[in-house]
């Protein structure tokens, strides 16, 4: 465990000590407001909520978060760094998760300065906080899920535009899924159950319920195992082309 | 104690590292040589465990590497090839970041702390960010890490590359001071390195092991082994000494050079020169500002046992052959 937390100082304190980090955190914040209040017209709605401002987290993140997940692996790799951290005492699996954890609290971090949006809403009315929390938590899941596909696909490559563009795409296709467009493509050439357990993989799906106000057990335990089957494919996919 | 046992490495088709099975003791400094992509780093990174050999086995202090990685790696200290690290971190964080993880504390900490920037000297530049280093100060920052827990073994893949003479010369008078109690391993493609640092040599060619003797050892198996160098002052008496020493009967060939009027007996082999060379001078009169008896020239010894079937290009002598470095063995 210290060996995790090590690796997450380290890794966090590097978002910092490059622009990245706020070029990253006013470029999620702009976003954000302009989908929220320009697209999502929170204001014109008259309604004290934030679906408007939580509705257009998917799409963000499907194209934010490759941005923060690219240099995961493929810059350690560039580097040659990553010779360097395998050959110190440590597991693959700490330095998968420390770096992971890391990405996710910086990406949390992202996400908490949203704070004056709900600030905003429980001015002008009166929302329901707890929904709005729950809210928030499933759109932290849902960046954890977007980011454990992104390093995967950093891990696999030296180069971070196609660790991007891979993210992104792999991304969009568990956003998809549930989506006539990905499920019909799906149905021609698998059977029925293979689709059915396609639909139930949709990032979509289950940030929608939780983004409701309902934490279901089920959603929760999506996003965990989601995350969990992603980092063990990073970790298998590190052992299997590390010196490339 | 490191021991390899029939280590291999293959690349699809390519045979990287092919069944090599060596034992070092602590206290002896091996030096690692070889021609660019001979095998030497694929070795070292599979002793380091960065990579997994395609057969055999390594064990680093008793632990397996592959089994029991992060023993073996706790008592190592690793160099990788260019010395990388992390560029966006001052000198200061990257050491603590490498201490942290090894595990050191407290009074330990900051004592190793204070020893590797003392020693390495990196006191100037502590707080400096990596990115903004020389080549030679990263490279000091990369053996600073190395060294940082007080290893046992030392695992240096080209420590002494793209540093000033000066630079050279402090790494390899660490290096000497470290191997007294330690292990080490440097890999080098700078012949006179071997002779300043190495107790035993290593020389691989595709893969293989080719040589695997002191660096004394090695030198015994040139052909100018106890060779007699000569420079003359006039070009008669070189002309005259050319046609005299070849006719001496322990004297294998001569080798000369007429624009600086340098002249090297070859001995046939187990013969000595220098009594017989010395008498044809003082016979002759000649005015001989330089002597030197050879020891044997490594670059020779390495250019035919790295690329033994073009022997026939080893005779040319005081060139340095392709892939060692302009400073190759003294000649």
């Amino acid at each position: 465990m210290k060996a995790v937390w090590t690796i997450f100082r380290r890794e966090l304190r590097s978002y910092f000590a490059t622009p990245l980090a706020y070029v990253f955190i006013v470029i999620f914040l702009v976003l954000a407001s302009v989908f929220t209040f320009q697209v999502g017209g929170l204001f014109e709605r008259g309604q004290a909520d934030l679906q408007p401002f939580f509705r257009w987290h998917p799409w963000l993140y499907l194209v934010l978060i490759p941005a923060i997940s690219m240099r995961l692996w493929a810059e350690e790799r560039n580097s040659g760094s990553i010779e360097l951290l395998m050959t110190l005492p440590i597991t693959l699996l700490q330095a998968v998760l420390g770096k992971f954890l890391a990405a996710w609290v910086f990406a949390g971090v992202a996400l908490a300065l949203t704070f004056p949006v709900w600030i905003t809403v429980n001015y002008l009315g009166n929302p329901d906080n707890g929904a709005i929390v729950a809210a928030y938590v499933g759109s932290f899941l849902m960046a954890g899920g977007f980011l454990s596909i992104g390093m995967c696909m950093s891990a696999a490559t030296r180069n971070q535009v196609i660790a991007f563009i891979t993210a992104a795409l792999v991304g969009l296709i568990f956003l998809l899924a549930g989506f006539p467009l990905v499920l019909d493509f799906v149905r021609a050439v698998l059977p029925q159950a293979v689709v059915d357990a396609v639909a139930s993989l949709s990032f979509f799906t289950h940030f929608d319920a939780i983004s409701k106000g309902v934490i279901d057990l089920r959603d929760l335990t999506y996003f965990a195992a989601l995350i969990g089957f992603w980092l063990t494919a990073t970790a298998l996919v590190l052992d299997m082309k590390k010196a490339e | 104690m490191i021991t390899t046992k029939n280590l291999t490495k293959r690349y699809g088709e390519k045979l990287a590292v092919d069944d090599l099975t060596f034992t070092v003791k602590p206290g002896e400094v091996l030096g690692f040589l070889g021609a660019n992509g001979a095998g030497k780093s694929t070795t070292m990174r599979m002793i380091a465990g960065f990579i997994s050999p395609t057969a055999g086995e390594v064990t680093v202090c008793g632990h397996d590497v592959e089994s029991e990685a992060v023993a073996a790696k706790a008592c190592m200290g690793y160099l990788p090839e260019g010395a990388p690290s992390y560029g966006e971190m001052t000198v200061g964080e990257f050491l603590d970041f490498v201490a942290d993880i090894r595990g050191l504390r407290g009074e330990q900490r900051s004592r190793r702390r204070a020893v590797v920037i003392e020693r390495l000297e990196l006191g100037p530049v502590i707080d400096q960010v990596i990115d903004t280093l020389s080549k030679g100060f990263r490279r000091r920052v990369g053996l600073s890490q190395a060294l940082i827990h007080d290893p046992q073994v030392l695992i240096l893949d080209e420590p002494t590359d793209g540093l000033d003479p000066n630079q050279k010369h402090e790494v390899r008078r660490l290096i000497n001071e470290l191997s007294k109690e330690k292990l080490v391993i440097v890999s080098t493609h700078i012949l006179e390195e071997v002779h300043e640092v190495c107790t035993r040599a290593i020389i691989i060619a595709n893969g293989r092991i080719v040589a695997d003797e002191t660096p004394s050892a090695l030198e015994a198996r040139s052909r100018y082994h106890h060779a007699v160098s000569l420079r003359f002052e006039k070009p008669d008496q070189l002309t005259a000494a050319i046609r005299d020493i070849a006719a001496l009967p322990e004297v294998a060939a001569v080798e000369s050079n007429e624009r600086d009027l340098r002249l090297t007996a070859v001995p046939h082999p187990g013969a000595r020169a220098l009594p017989a060379v010395s008498a044809v001078i003082a016979k002759n009169g000649w005015e001989v500002p330089e002597l030197h008896l050879e020891s044997g020239r490594l670059d020779e010894v390495f250019r035919s046992l790295t690329q033994a079937r073009s022997s026939g290009a080893a005779r040319r002598p005081a060139e340095p052959p392709p892939g060692i470095g302009k400073e190759g063995a003294s000649v």
